[in-house]
């Protein structure tokens, strides 16, 4: 058994220690907006929040969570996530849609830090973010609409 | 997107890209990777203690200049990866502080330990070496020079080099890399004692 | 195919087929509907369903039944959007969902059999989605008329409102239940063009996944949980035609939550309650592969043979005048061979698939891109009567041709991990990323080797010998697609050029590989675009013309292929191809999928010799735009598939086996690769045609053409950076 705090909730999971957080997250919790896209931290579709920074889920065991707080897409809250949501929605990002929960959590996780990104500073964010549909055009530009939003 | 950022983006992608050419240079000049290391007794019969130095730092420099060191003390902002020191998927960044970009720190894919299922490799403290320690495109004399000078080196005097080789875990890492990578030559014990007979023998540098 | 030919193909199709009959006409009626799709009523049985693919509720929401699957590409929004206009509907009250595998209701027009590709859906459901939608229109109308005692000539609709100049007014849901009481009126009238509020106007509509899909809301296979499900991976062969020789589990049954391994048909199937112990389960099995029968060849191997094939006689798929006594006599002969990578399509979400049975009645859930066929299939191994099988279509995370299967296997390892368990224990089979870079059905590798004489500044003779493997060829799809031994994904774009040369052949070898192979994001543009337009490009510098002046004065019978060459030239104000300030510009033009999408690349040398591509224009012309917007992001989406390719894309075999196995080694294009991105579509009143894959050939020409200019060779080897072979 392993204890997980997600989502400000805190779950005994009966799995075994290697288990990726992803997988103890979606088989075991039943939250499945986290993706699974390669299971070796190349393409961030799996991004979540541990104590408010970005993690990928796939290649952290559960036993290296502890008693970290692990927040998820469907928990993800404050100025920054509607901010981002409202520009994804505006801009129409999404095509096939699967990368986009960890493209939101990493915006997310880039304007918490940098209120006003460059377009270098949204580069080095989010290259760890793949989109096979590359709708890397609008996530960059709903990037920019985000920060406008924030700074009111 | 404007003009001007677009120049900022090349110029940061100039910044990772830049130590190409002499990184595959240097590859190829470089020897299969030793899988052991000379003891340091065994330049015991090297009679001239300075020859005797700067033999037990050419031994030392097959630890330094493994993909295992070299990859993360870059000349660039950008580490590299792998045995083929290849530029590191995805793009990071040195950050402000040797741990990463907002939003893409070392920290988002590196762990405390290796996660060996995914081969990704992790430490308490995975960063990048600070940009005064880049080894990468420096020929072994430079690199010795370097290790030496406590403006480059962190402030420390030759005793703290040797405990810092010695003790700080991601040097140690070097050692356990996990599944899929060519471990350093040799033991961590091994190359202390290296460095330790070096500094007894008075630290001295090779030429080049 | 164009939109101007589909009743003609639908017609072979339907010969090759036999057995199925499709109507053009309006599948209509409940009473006329088999169950799944009847069955389909949101907001209960007051919902009215004047057809197939309307469904109005009592709260007004109207829900469109989709018969295209939507990974991406937009059909859930473009096919309301065609409903919405013709009911004068708020897109506000706009729904969709995918429509149930039915193939007397759903079927492709295109295809005859329900299933999305080749860029159809819009070009498909153009007539039927707003007759769907015009009928409905006409029903509630009529509902209101007979409520309000008015001539239904009298009532307006606007916005989903009803209304009479009485002052009565409703909105749909009010009379949905009286409208379904009606009989279905025959041929209503459709809107002239002149009077749309949604089709073509900028804005008037949003995607309807949108906001789902940012909030980790939308559900794919993979998000599929019901009680007692095991998860299941495969052990598959490591070389292509291998199978399983023998196996030991006994480790694999150790680990905790692995429930039951079964050989299957593809291989060893792991059942567990997870993923994670099915993975751990996989990596403890021990297995024997027989590969006296597979595949050894490597990729090496195959480009050599492929070189001496190119060299040999083919079969002639295009040819007028006579290339070969024309190049005999030229002054100025070019050569030039082109070598293509394998390609995997990896899409986001890997293959996976759902399926529950009890024995006698099964329901088959995940992203069917050929729900007839697999539906068939699935019935067929469960031995199961079709009827008794359910499939439904889920959003699938990504395509690119790798769900549209002509060999069915996502679908029958399904069922056959289904059956080999029994019934009563649903199952989720899930691929790894690992098992779908190395699980073939890649684009086939190819080789172009073109011959092109210039004689006093003119292009005078034109010889393309194509060799790669056919993935129709003694397929069930032989019949349909191949002609005169000749299939056409193999040579599309290659045997007709725009440009009118005098001496022209094309020839074609598909040599047997046992490599599986399937079709990719544009099909054979993918090889032939390039192949074709970097090879003009290299004539017309040696003949001493602009890149685009040049093509423009070969290409006076295609004005649609001039108008999209005119429009981007003009876009990108072109005057010349540079290079200015280290940058240079390259254009490539190409039809596919009926559309024409021209594209000029503006191209600099980064400091580690790697193309940087900064920024690319694009027009395109695919008939009346129904999205604007969704046919901007699919140029956007297309050109960064096609240029993550062109640059970085390979599937190496090594004796048979693949090497890349994740997006580590399988380069993949991020965000600081993509270039900016400005569209300019054509206005058009022809008939709409697809634009989820004609954005895709130009660009890997255009940057190539680009480079030529910068002083570098076109690469005549794809990818341009980082080639393994």
């Amino acid at each position: 058994m392993v204890s997980l705090k997600v989502n400000g909730r805190t779950h005994s999971v009966d799995v075994d220690d290697d288990t990726p957080l992803l997988w103890a997250i979606r088989d075991n919790l039943g939250l499945t907006g986290t993706k699974f896209g390669c299971g070796v931290a190349q393409c961030g579709a799996c991004t979540v929040f541990m104590d408010g920074k970005p993690l990928r889920s796939c290649v952290t065991p559960v036993s290296a969570v502890g008693d970290a707080e692990i927040t998820t897409i469907e928990a993800i809250s404050g100025k920054e996530v509607d901010a981002v949501q409202a520009a994804w929605t505006a801009r129409d990002v999404p095509q096939c849609g699967y990368c986009q929960s960890g493209q939101v959590m990493s915006a997310v996780a880039l304007l918490m830090e940098n209120k006003k990104p460059s377009d270098g500073d949204i580069d080095l964010a989010m290259n760890g973010n793949l989109c096979r549909c590359a709708t890397y055009v609008r996530i960059r530009a709903a990037i920019h609409d985000a920060a406008r939003t924030l700074e009111g | 997107m404007q003009a001007p950022l677009l120049h900022a983006i090349l110029a940061g992608a100039g910044l990772c890209l830049a130590g190409t050419a002499l990184t595959s240079a240097q590859t190829t000049r470089q020897a299969a990777p030793a899988a052991s290391l000379r003891s340091a007794e065994s330049f015991s019969t090297i009679a001239n203690q300075r020859d005797r130095s700067v033999a037990l730092f050419g031994e030392i420099g097959t630890v330094l200049q493994h993909p295992r060191c070299m990859n993360c003390h870059p000349a660039t902002e950008c580490p590299r990866q792998a045995d083929a020191k290849r530029l590191h998927q995805p793009l990071v960044v040195r950050g402000k502080d040797g741990h990463g970009a907002p939003g893409l720190e070392c920290a988002t894919c590196h762990g405390k330990q290796n996660f060996d299922p995914a081969r990704i490799p992790g430490d308490g403290h995975w960063a990048l070496a600070p940009a005064s320690m880049a080894w990468e495109g420096k020929s072994l004399g430079q690199i010795c020079e370097q290790l030496k000078d406590p403006n480059r080196n962190g402030s420390r005097d030759l005793a703290a080099i040797v405990k810092h080789v010695t003790s700080d875990t991601l040097v140690l890492w070097a050692w356990n890399p996990g599944p899929g990578r060519v471990p350093a030559p040799g033991s961590n014990a091994q190359f202390g004692a290296l460095m330790q007979a070096w500094v007894d023998t008075g630290a001295a540098c090779p030429a080049s | 195919m164009t939109a101007h030919d589909h009743n003609l193909s639908r017609r072979s199709l339907l010969k090759g087929a036999g057995a199925l009959v499709i109507g053009l006409h309006l599948p209509q009626a409940a009473r006329a509907q088999s169950g799944a799709g009847a069955a389909f009523r949101p907001g209960g049985n007051a919902t009215f369903a004047p057809n197939a693919f309307v469904r109005v509720a009592p709260d007004s929401t109207i829900t469109v039944l989709v018969k295209h699957i939507e990974f991406g590409q937009g059909p859930f929004t473009g096919l309301a959007t065609l409903v919405a206009e013709e009911m004068d509907a708020d897109w506000g009250q706009m729904r969709s969902e995918h429509a149930p595998a039915d193939v007397k209701l759903y079927a492709n027009l295109a295809f005859g059999v329900q299933g999305t590709g080749g860029s159809t859906a819009i070009a498909n459901s153009w007539e039927q989605m707003r007759k769907a939608g015009a009928t409905a229109r006409a029903m509630l109308v009529q509902a209101a008329a007979q409520s309000w005692k008015v001539p239904a000539s009298e009532i307006r609709v606007e916005a989903g409102v009803l209304s009479h100049a009485s002052g009565k007014q409703g909105r749909f849901g009010e009379f949905a239940e009286a409208a379904s009481k009606l009989a279905v009126p025959e041929n209503v009238p459709l809107k002239p063009a002149s009077a749309y509020r949604l089709i073509g106007k900028e804005g008037a509509v949003r995607r309807l996944d949108s906001a789902d899909k940012s909030r980790g809301k939308a559900e794919f296979t993979i998000d599929i949980h019901a009680p007692n499900m095991l998860t299941v991976v495969v052990a598959r062969p490591p070389r292509f035609g291998g199978k399983v020789g023998s196996f030991d589990a006994a480790e694999a049954h150790k680990v905790r939550g692995v429930v039951d391994v079964k050989q299957i048909g593809s291989g060893v199937a792991v059942y567990a309650n997870g993923m994670w112990p099915a993975l751990k389960g996989r990596e403890a099995l021990k297995v024997t592969w027989d590969e006296s029968a597979a595949e050894k060849r490597g990729s090496r191997e195959l480009i050599a043979e492929y070189r001496a094939l190119a060299r040999q006689k083919g079969v002639v798929a295009g040819s007028h005048g006579d290339a070969e006594a024309a190049l005999a006599k030229a002054g100025t002969v070019i050569e030039a061979e082109f070598v293509f990578p394998y390609l995997a399509h990896a899409p986001m979400e890997p293959l996976d698939g759902y399926l529950q049975w009890d024995g006698s009645e099964a329901l088959a859930r995940f992203g069917s891109q050929f729900q007839t066929t697999e539906h068939m299939t699935i019935a067929t191994i469960l031995g199961l009567p079709p009827e008794k099988v359910r499939l439904e279509t889920m959003l699938a995370g990504g395509s690119f041709g790798r769900r549209a299967q002509v060999s069915q296997h996502l679908a029958a390892e399904l069922a056959m991990v289904a059956k080999a368990i029994g019934p009563n224990r649903p199952v989720k089979l899930v691929w790894t990323r690992e098992d779908d870079l190395s699980g073939g059905y890649y684009r086939p590798l190819f080789v172009h080797r073109l011959r092109g004489a210039v004689q006093d500044g003119k292009i005078t003779a034109w010889a393309d010998s194509i060799v790669g493997q056919s993935f129709f060829l003694g397929t069930p799809f032989e019949a349909m697609v191949v002609k005169n031994g000749i299939d056409a994904t193999s040579v599309e774009g290659a045997n007709e050029l725009f440009y009118e040369i005098a001496d022209f052949h094309c020839e074609v070898n598909n040599p047997k590989v046992g490599v599986p192979t399937l079709w990719w994001r544009s099909v054979g543009h993918t090889h032939t675009a390039y192949a074709v337009e970097c090879f003009i490009d290299e004539l017309l510098q040696v003949a001493g013309q602009d890149p685009v002046a040049g093509r423009l004065s070969l290409m006076n019978r295609h004005p649609r292929a001039v108008g999209v060459l005119k429009a981007v030239a003009e876009l990108a104000k072109w005057n010349g191809s540079g290079p200015v300030d280290g940058r240079a510009r390259g254009v490539a033009v190409v039809e596919s999928f009926g559309s024409f999408v021209a594209q000029i690349a503006e191209v600099s040398l980064g400091t580690d010799g790697e193309p940087k591509v900064h920024k690319v224009w694009c027009a395109v012309d695919c008939g009346v735009a129904v999205n604007p917007d969704i046919i901007r992001a699919q140029m956007e989406g297309g050109i960064g598939f096609g240029l993550g390719h062109a640059l970085y894309g390979e599937i190496t075999l090594d004796q048979g086996r693949p090497v890349q196995a994740n997006f580590d080694t399988y380069r993949s294009l991020r965000i600081h690769e993509m270039p900016e991105v400005e569209v300019a579509i054509i206005s058009s009143t022809e008939a709409p045609t697809g634009v989820g894959e004609p954005g895709v050939p130009p660009i890997g020409p255009a940057v190539a053409n680009a480079l030529a200019k910068l002083g570098q060779p076109r690469p005549r080897q794809l990818p341009m950076v980082g080639g393994t072979v």
